[in-house]
């Protein structure tokens, strides 16, 4: 009996990791957008949920091979990420960051009413039928751990785009100080959009994955959009590296917490760690 | 090389520069000096594009720079090591010296020119990977000296190098502005450590409240009484 028990507590614990790879992407691409210029997406959830929607239409509707499909998502998000910036950050930039948060509400819910009028409140899937792995006596979902392979590969190849390339250190360095950027030859209103179209392709990265274990319907950025925030909150906002330590976090209570009780106190549980955190560190646990 | 004609500028309702006028000669080395708030540094800013030219003409080479956005100016030959530096702290010596090397032109150069900056500088070698936040002010001042010199300008533009450093350090930094002009850079550079300077440039002119004072050899003006009374204080 005793050795039962533990192996379904690794099983939990496991899918907590896997579950942190997921969500550690999504917190990713609104951590880069705030942290080099400095506004919060707050319909970042519904960039994800219309990258989820391009999948289906894409898959199902249009017949294109599933890896395609998600090609075709991460670059369209990508691309909404940039027109994001161009058509609604970019005028509000000199703005009061409490301007920038309620531009980027409307367009929330602008875009979930968009989804509903265009694609109707039916719950969508891919219809896929990805099988289960077994180790021993732990099952895990396939869609799982590819979602976490994948979403690990999205997180090296940002590090490494963000530290080898000369856009990438451009990118970070403008985060820093970015006064004094057009000494060194880079046009800021350049590198923001590049920012913004990279964002908007690692919500569409994350869309993939999600689309992959979850219906898609309109309403479906309230799912994924608290938690984000959450933990990009709870990492230091704008602190990558941070928000990718508070997704695992996050991810492992919600799993340790959903194995010994119920998977809705998981959740109490870890917004509970959240809120108690913010008392004691308001900035974030990796924030300055 | 460089060339002001009457330049005015300022921030908002508060005018710094009223018709300044200057010119630097290829190879030459150049002081603008004056007391604090001279419109020193606003004057090297609009240079560089960062503030708007209000009146005047601005030419680099017989170009003129009235217009160029201030992230073009870069690739007609000017680069400027910013008032207290201004390094990227969080990045390590080696990526600021990489964003210095930002431009197309000078990206596919970026190799054979850290080797040259780090021959200058072989303590930049040894710190490639440290943090540019944590070094010495001294050290900060030889990074922020590499990274403009990693764009490969002609016109190197230095504002105030010596301030906030202590006094041993201060002599380090002129010997540093002397090695760049032996290496054959043509050099702006504005201080208010007057005495010094003079010794390491060839021409000076003296700003006062936005307005060209005195200009002249710099042996004249270390000789000059003016210069002597009032901001040498012998």
């Amino acid at each position: 009996m005793d050795t039962i028990f533990d192996i379904y507590l690794l099983e939990a614990i496991v899918n907590g990791v896997l579950l942190g790879g997921v969500l550690g992407l999504l917190a990713l691409g609104l951590n880069l957008v705030f942290g080099v210029i400095d506004v919060v997406w707050i319909c970042y959830a519904e960039l994800v949920m219309l990258g989820m929607y391009t999948v289906y239409f894409l898959h199902v509707v249009y017949g294109v091979p599933v890896l395609l499909a998600c090609l075709g998502a991460v670059v369209v998000v990508g691309v909404l990420g940039a027109l994001l910036h161009y058509l609604v950050i970019r005028p509000v930039l000199q703005s009061e960051p409490i301007n920038q948060l309620l531009v980027t509400g409307g367009v929330l819910f602008f875009l979930q009413s968009f989804a509903t009028l265009v694609f109707g409140i039916e719950f969508r899937n891919l219809g896929l039928k990805l099988p289960i792995l077994n180790f021993g006596e732990m099952y895990f979902s396939y869609a799982r751990v590819l979602a976490f392979l994948v979403a690990l590969a999205g997180m090296v190849g940002l590090y490494l785009f963000l530290t080898r390339t000369f856009l990438g250190t451009a990118i970070r360095a403008i985060a820093q100080d970015r006064e004094i950027m057009p000494l060194m030859g880079v046009d800021s209103r350049k590198l923001y959009l590049v920012t913004s179209g990279i964002g908007g392709g690692l919500a569409g990265l994350a869309a993939c994955l999600l689309v992959l274990q979850y219906d898609v319907h309109p309403a479906i950025g309230l799912t994924f959009g608290p938690i984000t925030f959450m933990i990009c909150v709870l990492g230091g906002l704008g602190n990558m590296i941070g928000g990718f330590v508070a997704a695992f976090i996050i991810s492992q209570f919600i799993s340790i917490g959903g194995f010994f009780f119920h998977i809705e106190w998981g959740y109490v549980i870890a917004f509970a760690f959240f809120i108690l955190t913010m008392f004691i560190r308001p900035q974030g646990l990796f924030g300055k | 090389m460089l060339k002001l004609e009457g330049v005015s500028a300022g921030y908002g309702d508060f005018q710094a520069l009223f018709g300044a006028s200057l010119d630097v000669q290829a190879g030459e080395a150049v002081a603008v000096i004056g007391p604090n708030g001279a419109g020193k540094t606003t004057l090297l800013r609009v240079i560089s594009g960062i503030i708007p030219l209000r009146e005047g003409h601005l030419s680099m080479e017989g170009r003129p720079l009235d217009r160029v956005p201030a992230h073009r100016i870069i690739e007609t030959g000017i680069a400027h090591v910013p008032e207290n530096r201004r390094l990227f702290p969080r990045l390590t010596v080696e990526e600021n010296l990489k964003i210095g090397a930002y431009l197309p032109a000078a990206r596919s150069r970026f190799a054979e020119r850290l080797d040259f900056v780090y021959s200058l500088f072989p303590r930049m070698k040894e710190r490639r990977n440290q943090l540019a936040g944590t070094m010495s002010g001294g050290e900060q001042q030889m990074c922020a000296i590499g990274r403009a010199l990693m764009s490969g300008p002609k016109l190197l533009l230095m504002d105030e190098p010596s301030a906030g450093l202590a006094p041993v350090i201060v002599q380090q930094v002129f010997d540093l502005v002397r090695r760049i002009r032996s290496e054959g850079y043509t050099v702006l550079i504005v201080e208010q450590n007057i005495q010094q300077v003079l010794k390491v440039v060839d021409r000076a002119y003296l700003l006062e409240v936005g307005r060209i004072k005195l200009s002249g050899k710099s042996a004249d003006l270390l000789a000059s009484d003016e210069i002597r009374r009032a901001y040498i204080g012998l």
